[in-house]
């Protein structure tokens, strides 16, 4: 039985602290320098810094606590690069700056669409053996 | 411009030397030893020398389009491969030669954006 944080679960982590430090750092910067600019993808940004790092440390912590933290910022992490990837192409105009998300996470070689279904898989692969 | 001449190009072309041995040692099933240390180390002195090399630019009379973003990159480039090796000493399979070559091949995209703000 594989544990949630070693293994490839380490490289998860690594990966997930990275985005977490890149979209919270991206974020405190257009929310301190130009909030009133796109307040809506400013906001964006900051809450997918949070779910980067919540995610981060519900895959670290790894016990029940953490896989259900980690399980719930992946299933909205998926959710959201999906909504707002979807509406950044149908409505060029509605988030005037680019978030993390925008464009499927084009910006940063799709890895923010690939992230949370890797998430997924590795939690599902790793789940504990009892009987429901 | 410190941050597009040489120095920038041999940081690159290391990062990338470091991205492809961290690869091929996942690959081979290795865990990271030495050499992922001592080519961290080598990549990271070339980072700490072309962020001095900026710094002096800077005090020179240069500029960047954004200070505030700038520097935040600047410090992420330098703490990257640091945090990576810790992480991938806590893991001594091939995921943790995987987690020094995913880290080294940030580095160059890092080197890219430090390049377009300092444009």
């Amino acid at each position: 039985m594989a544990e949630t944080n070693a293994g490839p679960g380490r490289l998860l982590i690594g990966v997930y602290g990275l985005f977490a430090v890149a979209a919270g750092a991206r974020a405190g910067v257009q929310i301190a320098t130009r909030f009133a600019d796109a307040p809506v993808a400013y906001t964006l940004s900051a809450l997918a810094a949070l779910i980067y790092l919540a995610a981060t440390a519900g895959l670290a912590l790894g016990d029940r606590r953490g896989r259900r933290l980690a399980l719930a910022c992946c299933t909205v992490e998926l959710a959201g690069v999906l909504a707002v990837g979807a509406s950044s192409l149908v409505w060029r105009d509605a988030v005037p700056d680019a978030t993390v998300w925008s464009g499927f996470g084009a910006g940063y070689g799709f890895v923010p669409l690939v992230l949370p279904v890797l998430g997924l898989a590795w939690l599902r692969r790793t789940r504990p053996a009892v009987t429901r | 411009m410190a941050v597009n001449g040489a120095l920038a190009t041999a940081t690159i072309v290391a990062g990338l030397t470091l991205a492809a041995w961290g690869g091929l040692t996942a690959l081979l099933d290795r865990p990271p030893g030495r050499t992922h240390v001592w080519g961290a180390g080598l990549v990271e002195a070339l980072l700490a020398a072309l962020a001095g090399s900026v710094l002096i630019g800077l005090a020179g009379g240069g500029t960047v389009a954004e200070p505030v973003l700038f520097a935040g990159y600047l410090l992420t480039t330098l703490a990257l491969l640091p945090a990576a090796v810790i992480l991938a000493r806590m893991e001594p399979s091939r995921w943790g030669s995987a987690i020094v070559g995913g880290a080294a091949l940030v580095v160059p995209v890092l080197i890219l954006r430090l390049q377009q703000l300092h444009g």
